[in-house]
């Protein structure tokens, strides 16, 4: 009792002394915890200030480029010609060609990648994920410029004995190979997803008597979907970005068809086209690739909202 | 109305909506002792049962039987084995490697042994379902969820899953709560109609026996009381075994316990004997609270 009273005695005492150094220790952690905070802040704040910073030099070069094009003949031409004496700049040419070479791209790397994570994270035993995977992240690791020269030299001359006629360059063998490149990001990313499903949803579904197949394709792929959904945003990005691949077994000829046999070039493979070009850096056609970008910039934007409306409407709930 | 036996809860928990006259013989919050005379069949028998994660044995020859239409629990202290042995009943442990049974358990009239290597797992789980403490709903609706078991089975009669769908909610005391939004999802319920749900899930695929383990340890009073009332009710139709922490819970619903500890089957008898006369010191100390 004594002993109580005299702790709590000295423990007042205590305070009472102590007090202004107890206000500064708190004031110093305080500024060591905004300090921290700024930086924090920083870091986040440096990749959208570069994004903010793209999109405002694409608007203020694009804007030099409009007042020559007007933004609605930009918009709806379906004739893209800046080399030409009378040079057109309709960019739907451009847009097809991206759009049926990503096309192409999904219609491979989907499936393909989606059984990839379906087997690697319900069937495959320990041993061939840990063998598999290596492989995945190495044909991740491939330079573009290696697929671009893939598709131009092997996957062309192999289509062209199946479809007698198919020209040289061609947007389905871009957009194979496009796809076989995108496989492991949409496999790894839908992998994770299903990983992440609670053991207590697979049980729930083997204890009713499901097999192994029914328990992946019935509930744990439904389970990851917002992840799933997220590797095809990210596979649909990547294949609508993708450059050398494109520019090297594509053909660099604008051409506004949806045919993936005919030859065409893309948003990107225009830009680097010019870019490594020589025309004059004030011209008309050197800022179209501004413009162009600015595009391709909105496409994927496009892309990414779809992407994340569709996570929040499926969004993991388990 | 339904053909639910709300009104005959055989356990003597569920008093207040039972005719009282019929329920005068039981005392109150003692389980119901059944009468002696006629043997209760035996559903299940378990013989030297081992089991073994790897290298370590979580089950040390367990013998025991199950009766028919009647609830066992399970007790001991936490570690005991308890969903060890549950689990053995619809062989969960194949779902990992290293897993090792020995001994058996006949399922009977036939006398197949659920556990031999011949047996394909699917085909026991299609007979005995389970009912787990975390209440795992699927992604998918209401009505999809308890139609799961139908699906993978290949039943592709609409009208059949409808009806089944049905009477398994109706079973879980869950259909006039449901009913009008079956196509909703299911985690939109709560957790323990989730529970109910669940339940329903097991039940549509007309299992001859029901695990349970800990089915109502993360649910409140009110949805725990609502869940034991449905064992109760379940096992005029079905063979029951449940895992339970709850000393008063396995007193309310079971008409059989056994304890279990460190991997052994202590005592078993009927939940009477097990808590009023127990014929181990170490059950008695468990039960009284003097241990664990
Ligand atoms: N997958 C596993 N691998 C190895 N040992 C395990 C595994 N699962 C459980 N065990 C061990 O087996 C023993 C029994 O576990 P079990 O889960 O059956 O206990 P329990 O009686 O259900 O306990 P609780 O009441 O806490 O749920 C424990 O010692 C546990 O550590
Ligand atoms: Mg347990």
């Amino acid at each position: 009792m004594a002993n109580a009273h005299g702790a709590g005695a000295i423990a007042t005492g205590g305070a009472a002394l102590a007090a202004p150094t107890r206000f500064a220790h708190r004031r110093s952690r305080h500024i060591k915890e905004r300090v921290i905070e700024a930086l924090l802040f920083l870091s986040a704040f440096s990749a959208v200030a570069t994004t903010v910073a793209i999109v405002a030099v694409l608007l203020y070069e694009s804007a030099a480029f409009f007042e020559h094009v007007s933004i609605v003949e930009f918009l709806t031409g379906t004739e893209w010609t800046p080399l030409f004496e009378n040079a057109k700049y309709g960019i739907l040419p451009l847009v097809a060609g991206t759009l049926v070479t990503a096309g192409v791209g999904l219609a491979v790397a989907v499936p393909l990648g989606l059984v990839t994570a379906i087997y690697l994270s319900e069937f495959a035993p320990h041993r061939v994920r840990e063998t598999v995977k290596p492989f995945l992240e190495l044909l991740e690791g491939v330079p573009t410029v290696v697929y671009g020269y893939f598709a131009l030299l092997f996957v062309t001359p192999l289509l062209q004995r199946l479809l007698p006629g198919l020209p040289g360059f061609n947007m389905l063998s871009a957009g194979i190979v496009i796809g076989v490149m995108i496989i492991p990001y949409v496999s790894s990313v839908s992998e994770d997803a299903m990983r992440a499903v609670p053991m207590s949803l697979r049980e729930g579904s083997y204890a009713m008597g499901a097999t192994r197949f029914q328990t992946a394709v019935r509930v744990v792929l439904p389970a990851a979907v917002s992840g799933v959904v997220a590797a095809f945003i990210l596979g649909i990005s990547r294949a609508v970005g993708e450059t050398m691949v494109v520019a090297i077994a594509a053909g660099q000829q604008p051409n506004f068809t949806l045919d993936p046999t005919e030859s065409a070039a893309t948003i990107t493979a225009y830009i680097v086209q010019v870019a490594l070009g020589d025309l004059p850096h004030a011209s008309i056609g050197y800022q179209s690739i501004f413009a162009a970008g600015l595009v391709l910039v909105a496409m994927t934007l496009a892309f990414n909202i779809i992407g994340h409306y569709l996570r929040r409407r499926f969004r993991e709930v388990y | 109305m339904s053909s639910v036996p709300f009104s005959i809860g055989p356990a003597a928990q569920a008093a207040p909506v039972r005719p009282p006259a019929a329920q005068e013989a039981e005392a109150v919050g003692r389980p119901a002792p059944r009468p002696a005379a006629p043997p209760v069949p035996v559903k299940a028998e378990v013989r030297e049962l081992e089991f073994h994660y790897g290298d370590f044995q979580g089950l040390k020859g367990l013998s025991m039987p199950v009766h028919e239409r009647r609830v066992t629990a399970l007790i001991g202290p936490s570690g005991c084995g308890k969903s060890t042995f549950l689990r053995c009943f619809n062989r969960m442990h194949d779902l990992y490697p290293g897993n090792r049974y020995r001994g058996e358990i006949r399922l009977l009239p036939d006398g197949t042994n659920l556990l031999a290597s011949a047996v394909d797992p699917i085909e026991v789980r299609m007979r005995i379902s389970m009912v787990f403490q975390k209440p795992n709903p699927f992604p998918k609706s209401i009505y999809e969820n308890v139609a799961y078991g139908l699906r993978v089975r290949g039943e592709g009669n609409r009208r059949a899953i409808d009806d089944k769908v049905e009477q398994a909610l109706r079973s879980a005391a869950l259909w006039d709560e449901v009913k009008d939004r079956l196509q909703d999802l299911a985690f939109n319920l709560s957790g323990g109609q989730q529970q109910r749900l669940c339940i329903a899930r097991a039940l549509a695929t007309d299992p001859e026996i029901m695990l349970f383990d800990e089915p109502t340890s993360a649910l409140d009073p009110i949805a725990t009381a609502s869940i034991e009332e449905l064992i109760a009710d379940l096992k005029d139709k079905l063979t029951i075994l449940i895992v339970t922490h709850n000393m008063q819970q396995a007193a309310r619903v079971s008409d059989y316990t056994a304890y279990m500890y460190l991997g052994e089957l202590v005592e078993f008898d009927t939940t009477e004997r097990i808590f009023m006369q127990p014929k181990r010191k170490e059950t008695e100390d468990y039960i009284t609270g003097r241990f664990g």
